[in-house]
């Protein structure tokens, strides 16, 4: 069911950029629009009913595709989002990702279970709140403070660069000048001290809340700057100064920074519990732009804007991976090591899409470009890649730059390192592992590189072949002269990207879902070669990535963390699985190789590499189609959970392991 | 009179339900949700869980046919079903699922296949009592209904005070929205 009436409520009132209050502050909090997404139709039933009881608006679904198309149809319609964690169709530690890269909307978890790991998920994937079942109206009717303190800190971020802003906010730090962004700041400043919590309230109902939107420049100076910086060094102060961006104030940046460390942390599997949220993406800002991918259609990528959201980090891993190996960034998104990943990327995106994304696809791209991330507008505006992409590859379509950018950051130097290992690779890789992969591979690219990438390509090539001659520009560059994509991500991007793909992976169809998750793998073929000498742990993911176009789509879809993941599988409890390398080809991402073992690419990035392979892209998903229809997500996730399951799940690492996502869901 | 009785009897299968544990606070809390702009809704959800449990017994039934069992895919339906079951207050049948997925976890396959049994010989046993239950409610009209699972006598007519405050102190069950209504 369609939102209700979008500017209704209170809280429009910070979109519109209509002056003061667009809603009715009085009544507040009356009128809350509230998606509600369980698959239970039971539960749903009784939500429903207590949520009207609390006088909001209700929205619910049953299924968290047909939610993210809610959400992304009326970007504006809801204030809230409840979801259930565990849902057949996706996993919703997932959709909360997606949500907060994408819309950035307070997302309250709920569950029968209670265990600590649970919730403890819930924290790390950036959910403001986890409700116990059965739950009791009395809970619901709190759920309004969420809110408000998400708007509250919103005004803090603000995109200086006002480029492609839905904000419509004056480049100049002039922010107070509409009323909102007087209160905005004013807000902000308050968040800090968080002391009047009624008067803010009040306010932040009046005020427009006045997104910040990261473009694309913005984020890849955002980027430069963490990476110089170091990832673990990186402060907000010290970025601020480092962007030297006009208008940006150090609480935009801190809470751009804790959404793109927890990207991060989810590529990488957890690693640094940095709390950020998955909505690292934030706004779609800019990514759109990212066309020029090759073919790829990266704009699928872009299109969520995730891409651009992908923490710099993983991206860097990434694109360390593929940068490093080849600086020509052939398919823009240097996907170096990505050959193979492009490729696998590209078909990933589309073999998974269309299953995956069955919804976001169609609904996205109208078969145009597939959203290799679910959820990842497909115009997404390269601006994010841009400056992520700072190996320059910009032809990634949309999402290659994406993810690109984000790896370009780090992997260049891995791409190159990648890019000769993964000749090797690549030569398995063919296209066919990238093809099959399925659009996990954005998932799972970005994830972790770690994914196994079963050359196996667990999907039967996609059309995406002829696609992924598109992607396969990546990935193909990298093998042929690897260097084009320096970025690992270039491969999953390749995947989101593959604009060709794309279409590929629509009529592919029968890749969704199943290849979710284990298509992700195949796109870690490029990368089981280079792995197989580092000790990934990474065992078969299962998913047989292949190689880049895995990490390009973990990029994108925030999926940077399984970048990290990748990385650290190597050193995680991958348990030196280097089985997969061979076989289900843990590809880790491009960055990841490098780091860890082609010394000489990666340079730069060093921190990425953690990739976590733990999670459970464990040698079990080798060539396991998933049958679960994630998009790029679940690729990754079942990336994740391969590795986790190898590792022994849940092993707790790091705490945030995220075993809980892939295991619930992967389909036994 | 005879409504009262009936209504009398409508409380005590009522309150029996909760007294032998087969529901507990969540279906009050349905009830509570209940009202005049839906005045059959508890009826309605329990409906819709008979629906979908029927949907995870099968699935679960399948499930424990394969051979080796899949134990996580196990847990995993039973999860789902033990969250609907207590999204209406099933009691009885919640506590037979965790036991479930306590076997699920422990692999016990024996303990699994008998621990299923119980879980539906207590569904079964729970939907009947609704059942019964909800029928005898919508004898006595359907509007009251809503009433009268949860206040017991608030459709007592006034001309029957008497039976309504006895009534009243003899379902012993909280009153809640003891609307008099003036029907």
């Amino acid at each position: 069911m369609m939102p209700g009436s979008s500017g209704g409520s209170w809280k429009s009132s910070g979109t519109g950029g209509a002056g003061g209050d667009g809603g009715v502050p009085d009544q507040f909090p009356a009128g809350l629009r509230v998606l509600v997404v369980d698959d239970d139709s039971t539960c749903l039933m009784i939500l429903e009913k207590m949520l009207r009881h609390c006088k909001y608006e209700v929205t619910k679904c049953n299924r968290a595709e047909v939610a993210l198309s809610f959400l992304r149809e009326n970007k504006n319609g809801f204030d809230v989002v409840i979801s259930d964690v565990h849902m057949p169709d996706m996993d919703g530690f997932k959709l909360l990702e997606h949500i907060g890269l994408e819309m950035d909307l307070p997302v309250i978890m709920m569950s029968a279970d209670d265990s600590k790991s649970v919730v403890m998920k819930g924290v790390t994937h950036g959910a403001c709140d986890y409700l116990i079942k059965p739950v009791r109206i009395e809970a619901l009717r709190n759920i309004w403070q969420h809110v408000v303190r998400k708007r509250k800190h919103e005004w803090k971020d603000f995109d200086p660069s006002a480029s492609a802003d839905e904000q419509k906010q004056p480049e100049e730090p002039d922010y107070s000048s509409s009323a909102n962004e007087g209160n905005n700041w004013k807000n902000t400043k308050r968040r800090k001290d968080e002391d009047d919590e009624a008067d803010e309230r009040d306010e932040s109902s009046s005020l427009k809340k006045p997104r910040v939107v990261w473009s694309v420049e913005l984020h890849q100076q955002f980027v430069a700057a963490v990476n110089q910086l170091g990832i673990d060094k990186a402060v907000p102060k010290k970025i601020l100064e480092l962007m030297n961006v006009p208008g940006l104030t150090r609480e935009n940046v801190a809470s751009h920074l804790q959404k793109y460390r927890l990207y991060l942390r989810r590529l990488s599997g957890s690693q640094h519990p940095g709390g950020m949220n998955a909505g690292f993406m934030g706004s779609d800002a800019g990514y759109g732009s990212i066309s020029s991918l090759n073919g790829l259609d990266l704009q699928a990528l872009a299109a969520s804007g995730q891409l651009g959201q992908l923490p710099p980090q993983s991206l860097a891993t990434l694109q360390a991976a593929a940068l490093g190996r080849s600086n020509n960034a052939k398919s823009t998104i240097s996907v170096p090591v990505i050959d193979q990943r492009n490729l696998f990327s590209f078909e990933n995106p589309k073999s998974r899409y269309p299953e995956v994304q069955s919804q976001h696809l169609t609904s996205n791209n109208s078969s145009k470009q597939i959203n290799l991330l679910p959820g990842i507008p497909t115009n997404m505006e390269p601006k994010q890649f841009v400056s992520l992409h700072q190996s320059g590859h910009h032809s990634f379509g949309g999402m290659n730059n994406l993810v690109l950018i984000q790896m370009g950051g780090q992997s260049q130097v891995h791409v190159h390192s990648q890019n000769q290992t993964q000749s090797q690779a690549q030569s398995n890789v063919n296209t066919h592992n990238v093809l099959r992969q399925p659009v996990m591979s954005n998932e799972m690219l970005t994830r972790g590189g770690v994914a196994d990438m079963a050359p196996t390509a667990v999907y039967n090539p996609v059309v995406s072949v002829s696609q992924a001659s598109s992607l396969v520009n990546f990935s193909m560059n990298h093998k042929t002269d690897s260097c084009g994509t320096s970025y690992p991500l270039g491969g999953s991007l390749g995947i989101s990207s593959l604009p060709t793909a794309s279409s590929a992976l629509q009529g592919d169809g029968n890749l969704d879902t199943k290849v979710s998750r284990k298509g992700i793998v195949p796109s870690y073929d490029i990368f089981n070669d280079l792995n197989q000498n580092r000790d990934w742990g990474l065992p078969d993911v299962g998913l047989t990535f292949d190689q880049s176009p895995h990490t390009i789509q973990s990029g994108l879809d925030g999926s940077n963390p399984l970048l990290h993941q990748h990385n650290r599988a190597s050193g995680r409890d991958l348990g030196g699985h280097n089985r997969n390398l061979t076989s289900g080809k843990v590809v880790l991402p491009p960055g990841v190789e490098t780091r860890t073992r082609h010394n000489g690419s990666n340079v730069g990035q060093p921190r990425n590499v953690y990739v976590k392979t733990e999670n459970d892209i464990d040698g079990s998903c080798h060539n396991t189609l998933y049958s679960e229809q994630y998009g790029q997500d679940d690729l990754l996730a079942a990336i994740l959970k391969q590795q986790q399951q190898q590792q022994g799940v849940g092993e707790p690492e790091n705490e945030f392991v995220f075993d809980g996502y892939t295991l619930d869901d992967l389909p036994v | 009179m005879e409504r009262n009785q009936m209504h009398r009897q409508i409380a005590n299968t009522r309150k029996l339900m909760f007294d032998q544990g087969y529901l507990d606070e969540q279906f009050i809390q349905l009830e509570e949700l209940q009202d005049g702009s839906n005045p059959n809704f508890v009826e309605e959800v329990v409906t819709l869980y008979y629906r979908d449990s029927a949907r995870f017994l099968s699935n679960l039934d399948q499930a424990l046919e394969k051979r080796p069992l899949d134990f996580s895919k196990l847990d995993n339906l039973m999860h789902q079903f033990k969250g609907s079951s207590t999204s209406i207050g099933a009691k009885k049948v919640k506590t037979e699922c965790t036991h479930f997925r306590n076997y699920c976890n422990a692999r016990n396959a024996e303990g699994c296949k008998r621990t299923f049994q119980n879980v539906k010989k207590e569904y079964t046993t729970l939907r009947k009592k609704l059942e019964a239950y909800f029928q005898m409610s919508r004898q006595v009209g359907p509007v009251e209904t809503a009433y009268a699972s949860s206040v017991v006598v608030c459709t007592i007519r006034y001309d029957t005070i008497h039976s309504l405050h006895l009534n009243i102190i003899h379902s012993n069950l909280p009153l809640r929205r003891c609307a008099a209504r003036s029907h």
